[in-house]
């Protein structure tokens, strides 16, 4: 049962007391960057989802049985990185031959994922927090789920942003950054789930 | 090579932060006070001046297809050296900044300059390149750190000035917004900055058109 609750925990810390976007500031590039229409929000949202799982699985065996067996911990980001790039290129391929509908669908952002930090960032937090593998995993996935959901919430806020009347200087960035400012201010009011 | 154009490129009209809006992640991050905002912006500074030289250097060897994953390799590189020296000699430094110092591999600016500046140009440009591009990353870093402590905790220099580096206290206790130190306040700080640029780089357009 501990571990059943240790892994919701994880899990609802992921997706909204501890949400990347609004509280650890992972992945915002394509937050801001693909967000403009909500078709293209969620495409994106569950491409992140996707990598950020097989990426927290691969990433901590490559961790566990390469990089701590052989005292080369000093190698992490580069390990890290090369891993993610490479799978990132390997789903691409594999998609692009097995399944074409997903491919059309999730193509264009799939290279953009190499470079979103929430990646890493969750390789490299499972690290930190001595995550063992199936935490790790969890970790990833609902990390993405979690991205899934700024992304997507943010998406149909930003669509109707423009019936809204606001000052020239604000227009593109800016106004959005608010309206995310505003949306990290009631997310903040999950933190008390953190008790469990 | 024009040195003033690239100087003023990087500080203002092609600003990583405000114009470009590259490195989101890090500048809402961490700006949460001076030493973390200088330790970054510098970090940044050495890595993208650093791997900017190298790209130059190797630009006429990479085959085209996998220059990505050439680049994505010598900053990874050139991160771990930075993130060990840190380590070593500021580890208040790195505890603060955390993970965010091994994610300065995915930074976009770092990548983002390799790909759209020191992949096409000489050694020399791309080395100036990376130190102005830097500049004008750790100056908004600055702007977001001081602007984001003075509100939210009433100091300046917090980690490095004032008693046990915690910082001068301008405003007293009673007076500053929290919030403005937690993710929130990143994002309306930002949000601000760039509104404020925007209308800078507007406003000498407006001119020109209304004396035409």
């Amino acid at each position: 049962m501990d571990t059943v609750f240790s892994l919701l925990a994880i899990s609802l810390g992921a997706i909204l007391s501890n949400n990347f976007i609004f509280s650890q500031f992972l992945g915002i590039c394509p937050f801001l960057g693909v967000s403009k229409k909500v078709d293209t929000a969620v495409g994106m949202g569950i491409a992140v989802t996707f990598v950020m799982g097989l990426a927290s699985a691969i990433t901590w065996v490559v961790n566990t049985f390469i990089l701590v067996k052989f005292d080369l911990m000093y190698m992490q980001t580069v390990a890290f990185i090369l891993v993610i790039a490479s799978l990132v290129q390997f789903i691409e391929m594999f998609l692009q031959k097995s399944m074409p509908t997903l491919y059309t669908a999730l193509g264009v952002y799939l290279p953009l994922i190499t470079t979103n930090c929430a990646v890493l960032g969750v390789a490299l937090l499972n690290i930190q927090n001595n995550y063992n593998f199936i935490e790790s995993v969890v970790y990833g996935v609902t990390g993405g789920l979690g991205f899934l959901l700024a992304i997507v919430l943010f998406a149909s806020i930003r669509e109707k942003l423009v019936f809204a009347d606001y000052p020239k200087n604000w227009e593109g960035f800016p106004i959005a950054l608010v309206t995310a400012g505003l949306m990290a201010l009631a997310f903040m009011g999950f933190s008390g789930l953190q008790v469990w | 090579m024009n040195l003033k154009k690239q100087f003023m490129d990087g500080l203002l009209y092609q600003n990583p932060v405000l114009v470009q809006v590259l490195g989101m992640c890090s500048t809402m991050a961490i700006t949460t006070s001076f030493f973390n905002g200088l330790g970054m912006g510098v970090a940044v500074l050495i890595i993208l001046t650093l791997s900017n030289v190298i790209i130059s250097l190797i630009r006429k060897i990479v085959p085209d297809k996998i220059r990505i994953a050439m680049f994505i390799v010598v900053i990874a590189g050139f991160v771990t050296m930075v993130d060990l020296l840190i380590q070593a000699f500021l580890p208040a430094l790195a505890t603060s900044l955390g993970v965010f110092i091994p994610l300065i591999v995915v930074n976009c600016i770092i990548l983002g300059r390799a790909e759209a500046f020191s992949y096409k140009n000489g050694v020399a440009a791309s080395f100036f390149d990376g130190i102005f591009q830097g500049i004008g990353y750790t100056l908004v870093l600055l702007a977001m750190c001081i602007i984001r402590e003075f509100l939210g905790a009433g100091t300046f220099g917090g980690g490095l000035l004032g008693p046990g580096g915690k910082g001068i206290t301008i405003l007293p206790s009673q007076f500053p917004i929290g919030m403005m130190t937690l993710p929130v306040g990143g994002f309306l700080v930002l949000g601000a900055l760039i509104a404020l640029m925007q209308w800078a780089l507007n406003r000498p357009k407006k001119n020109k058109e209304e004396s035409k």
